[in-house]
């Protein structure tokens, strides 16, 4: 046992596992595996997929209210072949990316000074929380008549999206880095920047990545409030012209898109959060 | 002088005097609900005490009664106090890169290794070569050499504390400043400290404050011991007490004329000695 001592609990655990036999260590072992994780994960898509499937090959919605999986398809290859859908997934794409950069920037900049100075935090703190409580779609008007429709302003409403999400767990988290570790390092000579890179910005880098996460997720929800209703590309845009036009294969075409982007850009992070988890915590 | 054999980095001999000088500390209470004046309390009065460049001097008393804050203070960690403390007949005015602290938690950086804890002990521009082998031997010193490269949470709580003790040490400190660091710490792997801490005194007689609330680690370590304490009718503790224990170290734990020592000290703390059978351990 002795031997053990100095391992993580996990690895103890997993060690006690392994010496176990039985079905419940399959199980286990079942979840803990790539492969197993994925099967378990899929089968839901999947169900919703034939259900999608069989209801209309069962007719019992009209095409109107649900066209088949492979009506949706065939609506998105044929944009493809127009040469429009990847002009609009890659200027949808590009403004959440802008928006979420710039944002975020801006959240870990005030989050940081609010975080770490409580005068600051006076200062901005109930006026970003005021900020905050505004709907997003209470900006477009005013952002449309003050910079028109152009890029600016579906990249300015993104960036505020991205920006309190950020704001918030940066500010929170810096606030709350363990007071013990702080006074440790400046017991051992750490003051200002240096107190800041070595004890504080280490110490939150896992609120920080999951704070990154959240205003991703806000950015591309931000996007579609933006493109709806003033753009002349991207999938909001695919989404509003669509329904004007009675294209609901087009507009759920759209729809999965967005899910399929949200989710491959929140699981990309996710990657990065494991990483930095590992690293940091 | 001359450094020891079996470390020429790690520790030298650098030992200094530390002086006290009428110092005290009285805390304003900050909760001043229904406009009560806020009446300082006074926590430190009177403290006067010179402790010997290379002397091993432990501080007891009663928890709450100022002991860590007389640490604090002497560390600069704590600056609102008045009086004088001087380190080497200069004073002490903020962290000073003379002494080292071992706080009574490890406090290690959870996201370094413990060598990379222990680096961030050492003084500030020191040679890259040199700080790594200083490190390095302190961790021989210390019996952590097999586990430097683990990060805290993977290592006992005992191996931590020797981490931090390390870390102190990795200054080549002058004056080094103890705040109860074996007192959360099973028994058995206490009294292993302190045996290292005796060991390592030998080899380098730096000047030790060391804060405790058991009475037998200030008897089994310590050249004097201060007990603080309260007066009848004067506010806040002072020195009520200057101890000087016999006896070269390593001193015998059974011997009785510590254990007359020990229960004159426990009578001081407000312990009644009941009979006349004490012992130690």
């Amino acid at each position: 046992m002795s031997a053990t001592t100095d391992l993580t609990p996990r690895a103890q655990a997993r060690g006690k596992a392994a010496r176990q036999g039985g079905g419940s260590v399959r199980r286990a072992r079942f979840t803990s595996t790539r492969g197993g994780q994925f099967l378990i994960s899929s089968i839901l898509p999947i169900a919703i997929l034939l259900a999608w499937q069989l209801t209309s090959s069962l007719g019992i919605f009209t095409v109107g209210q649900l066209p088949s999986p492979e009506m949706v398809w065939l609506a998105g290859v044929d944009l493809v072949q127009r040469g429009l859908l990847g002009p609009f997934i890659g200027i949808s794409v590009q403004r959440v990316l802008i928006g979420f950069a710039i944002g975020a920037s801006l959240g870990l900049f005030f989050g940081a000074i609010v975080g770490l100075a409580r005068v600051w935090d006076f200062f901005f703190g109930s006026t970003f929380g005021a900020i905050r409580a505004v709907p997003s779609l209470a900006w477009v008007p005013l952002l449309l008549l003050w910079l028109k429709i152009g890029e600016e302003s579906k990249i300015t409403l993104i960036a505020i999206g991205a920006f309190f999400p950020v704001y918030t767990t940066v500010a929170a988290a810096l606030r709350h880095v363990d007071k013990q570790l702080v006074e440790a390092g400046r017991a051992f000579g750490l003051s200002g920047v240096q107190l800041f890179t070595t004890v504080q910005l280490p110490a939150v880098v896992p609120s920080v990545i999951s704070g990154l996460r959240l205003a991703l997720a806000q950015s591309w929800l931000f996007l579609v409030a933006a493109e709806l209703i003033a753009s002349s590309a991207g999938l909001g845009f695919l989404l509003l012209d669509s329904q004007n036009n009675g294209r609901t294969d087009r507009v759920i075409l759209a729809i999965i898109l967005l899910a399929v982007f949200g989710k491959t850009t929140d699981a990309l992070l996710g990657l990065f959060e494991k990483w930095a988890v590992r690293r940091w915590a | 002088m001359a450094s020891s054999t079996t470390m020429p980095y790690a520790v030298t001999n650098t030992a200094f005097e530390v002086r006290f000088d009428g110092v005290g500390r009285s805390f304003t209470a900050t909760n001043t609900r229904r406009g009560e004046s806020a009446e300082p309390r006074i926590v430190l009065r009177d403290i006067n005490i010179t402790v010997k460049p290379g002397e091993l001097v432990a501080i007891l008393g009663t928890s709450g009664c100022g002991k860590s804050t007389l640490l604090r203070i002497t560390a600069g960690l704590d600056t609102g106090f008045t009086g004088n403390v001087t380190i080497d007949g200069t004073p002490v005015e903020g962290i000073d890169s003379r002494s080292a602290f071992a706080f009574q938690e490890p406090r290690l950086f959870p996201w370094r290794s413990v060598t990379q804890n222990v680096a961030l002990g050492l003084p500030h521009g020191i040679d890259k070569a040199e700080g790594e082998a200083r490190v390095a031997e302190l961790l021989e010193l210390v019996g952590l050499s097999a586990s430097a490269h683990h990060r805290p949470r993977e290592i006992s709580g005992g191996m931590a504390q020797r981490a931090s003790l390390a870390r102190a040490l990795a200054r080549n400190p002058g004056v080094l400043l103890l705040d109860e660091p074996f007192g959360a710490l099973d028994a058995l792997t206490r009294l292993k400290m302190q045996d290292l801490l005796l060991d390592i005194h030998a080899a380098a007689p730096t000047t030790v404050l060391l804060v405790t609330h058991d009475v037998d680690e200030a008897l089994q370590l310590a050249d004097r011991v201060i007990l603080l304490g309260r007066m009848p009718g004067e506010p806040g503790a002072t020195i009520s007490e200057l101890v000087t224990v016999p006896g070269g170290r390593p001193r015998d734990r059974g011997s009785a004329e510590l254990a007359e020592l020990r229960a004159h000290l426990l009578e001081g703390l407000g312990v009644d000695r009941h009979t006349t059978s004490t012992f130690s351990i």
